[in-house]
């Protein structure tokens, strides 16, 4: 093919740099119920970002990975030009970076998920001819944008229910805190390590039978579980503490359980959000490595997702850590009780959501389940205008991506014809 | 860019400030005791100070309504209706200025209790300010219960205190009564005028409790939701 190496040259810079965004901007979604419920200072939160982030997505990016390389466009009508699929990818990149960068410095709630959806739907339309998108799979896939949060408020609502019942309004609810936090702890492990092994170890070649993958999601929710106990039995209580505030040592008992669905959150975004920078650079490179032929079936190489991964830390560590530290003073309302709930109920959706290759918008997720946590009369006061500018954005963010990466495209085209 | 959707999504809860302007009253309402010994021995120049005192505690207090009821837009989604958080903070503010229109007429009319009724008129302003006491106490359980989600425990507690509250200003009610009838027996001795405004006077430290109540009633009705 034509300037193979320019191609991919380009790409992986447009990826790189979404990645960069990734990590910069959304990051700080995902980690803001931690840092917000004082569960981790922003050092840590950083460090368990880093980490975390980068697992998730080496592990159990390959799914939406996967739905955005390939899942949204018939390729097959393009096997006579190919290098417009090249063109329409680098397009969708630019304009869902260009869009995400103007967003973000007007301090609008857009999703990464969204811009590069609309991005690529739209130079598909318009590009290929609107019988090249896969209308199906663009349905589910805009569906699962309304089912994430409402699924996510759903489960949080309950979580927290839970907590009130089983701990908050128990006769002496630091004794019940310490009994049944455990047990959460344990679910934490289960769900988020059930679902990556069911769905994202293959991308990185490890298969795991049925039987054996529910083993391991047991023993590693044990064993997480083990840590918290442990965790929890180095505690010291202040009595005094709780003279003014009578649940102030039952939060920190909550704290522990909060850094561990931090991890799973940050876990989470990683899996989902990955695909998004790494999902067009994937089917570049497949395009011009098979020399011209739109490979559809050819499995997604694990240095992509390495790629990204490395990408989300570097946009974590040069710029995200400024939008955490604002985090930290910005959330006084939530305690770890309620950060807990929240978080968890917005990784376990996000990590199904990967595990089912949906690319969802984690932010949005997020909001759900605090809405969910709020249903059950658990925060202080919270600002219904978001929802409305979450609306708004959806309403611009898809024609605003797509009109911007079919601007791009045809540029492109231009530049290479 | 220094908000991001997560944290913009938390607004201030009104909790915190409520029960800072419930504090507030509370300050300057329980300066109507040393106000009442000064008047109680005809000592009108700490009188004077003691009432220039309480308007300015209750200027205070009035900031700090003022503060929660522009942090309280319609917007916000809260676990207490926003009515009933405003419907209290007017209960609260109304004890605040009781005290201040006590403490101004007494002061402006120099108005002598006479000696017979004195310790009764005292006991009398302590039990209602025990009222409005009450009522703050109750006030500062609202965190606790919206951390347990108005759940269990602490509805049970928060009960007791309304409770508690209703039996003190049914018991401020049966004070007043006394001192109406003590004062009634000596008012053929009194001025006509002074009488009047006497009256009045226990009128007003009878809206003390009456007002706590009230902010004890709303509670009930945030419990009840």
């Amino acid at each position: 093919m034509e300037h193979a190496t320019i191609f991919i040259v380009l790409a992986g810079m447009f990826g790189l740099f979404m990645a960069w965004g990734v990590g910069a901007n959304d990051v700080a979604n995902a980690m803001g119920t931690s840092v917000g419920s004082r569960a981790l200072t922003i050092r840590q939160a950083v460090i368990v970002a880093a980490i975390f982030e980068f697992t998730g997505a080496y592990l159990a990016g390959g799914a939406v990975t996967e739905t955005i390389r390939s899942g949204m466009i018939e390729a097959d009508r393009l096997s006579s030009d190919p290098q417009l699929l090249v063109y329409g990818m680098l397009a969708s990149l630019l304009a869902a970076g260009l869009w995400l960068m103007l967003a973000s410095q007007r301090g609008w709630p857009v999703s990464t998920t969204h811009s590069i959806v609309g991005a690529i739907v739209g130079f598909a339309t318009v590009g290929l001819g609107i019988d090249a998108v896969k209308w199906g799979a663009v349905g589910t896939i805009a569906t699962s944008w309304v089912i994430s949060p409402v699924l996510a408020g759903i489960l949080a609502y309950w979580l927290f229910i839970s907590v009130q019942v089983f701990i908050l309004t128990a006769r002496d609810p630091l004794a019940a805190a310490k009994r049944y936090v455990p047990g959460y702890i344990f679910l934490v492990g289960f769900i988020i390590s059930l679902v990556t092994i069911k769905k994202g170890l293959a991308h990185v070649g490890l298969e795991i039978s049925g039987g054996g993958s529910y083993a391991l999601a047991v023993g590693i929710g044990i064993a997480l579980a083990l840590i918290g106990i442990i965790a929890i039995r180095r505690l010291k209580f202040d009595p005094r503490a709780d003279s003014s505030f009578h649940y102030t040592n039952v939060e920190r008992v909550f704290s522990i359980l909060m850094v561990m669905t931090a991890c799973a959150m940050a876990f989470a975004h990683g899996s989902n959000d990955v695909a998004n920078a790494i999902g067009p650079v994937a089917a570049v490179i497949g395009i011009v490595q098979t020399g011209g032929q739109v490979a559809q079936h050819s499995s997604l190489s694990a240095g992509i997702l390495l790629l990204g991964g490395a990408g989300i830390v570097i946009g974590l560590v040069t710029y995200g850590h400024k939008v955490i530290a604002t985090l930290g003073t910005g959330i006084t309302e939530l305690t770890p009780s309620r950060g807990f709930a929240a978080t968890l109920a917005g990784a376990s959706t996000v990590v199904l959501a990967s595990g089912t290759g949906l690319p969802v918008s984690t932010t949005h997720t997020l909001v759900g389940a605090v809405l969910g946590v709020g249903l059950a009369r658990g925060i202080g006061a919270l600002n219904m205008n978001v929802v409305r500018t979450i609306f708004l954005s959806w309403i611009i963010t898809l024609p605003a991506g797509a009109i911007l990466s079919i601007f791009f495209f045809y540029i492109l085209k231009a530049i290479f014809e | 860019m220094v908000r991001t959707t997560i944290s913009s999504l938390f607004g201030a809860s009104p909790i915190r400030p409520l029960q800072t302007h419930m504090a507030a009253v509370i300050v300057c309402v329980r300066e109507l005791h040393p106000f009442m010994e000064a008047v109680l021995v005809d000592d009108w120049d700490a009188a004077r100070t003691l009432q220039g005192r309480i308007a300015q505690l209750e200027r205070d207090a009035d900031k700090l309504k003022r503060e929660l009821r522009l942090h309280l837009p319609n917007s916000l989604f809260m676990p207490v209706s926003r009515r009933d958080i405003l419907e209290v903070l007017t209960s609260q503010d109304k004890v605040a200025n009781r005290a201040k229109d006590i403490a101004g007429l007494m002061t402006g009319r120099q108005m002598a209790i006479p000696d017979p009724i004195a310790g009764s008129f005292l006991a009398y302003l302590d039990r209602c300010i025990d009222a409005a006491v009450q009522a703050q106490a109750a006030i500062n359980e609202l965190d606790e219960l919206v951390e347990t989600g108005f759940r269990g425990g602490e509805v049970d507690l928060m009960q007791s205190m309304i409770r508690k509250l209703d039996e003190i200003e049914s018991d401020t009610d049966k004070i007043q009564v006394r001192v109406r009838a003590d004062l009634f027996q000596r008012e053929t001795e009194l001025p006509p005028v002074d009488v009047m405004f006497l009256y009045r006077v226990i009128d007003w430290i009878g809206d003390l409790a009456d007002l706590a109540q009230r902010v004890g009633s709303r509670l009930e009705l945030m419990l009840a939701r």
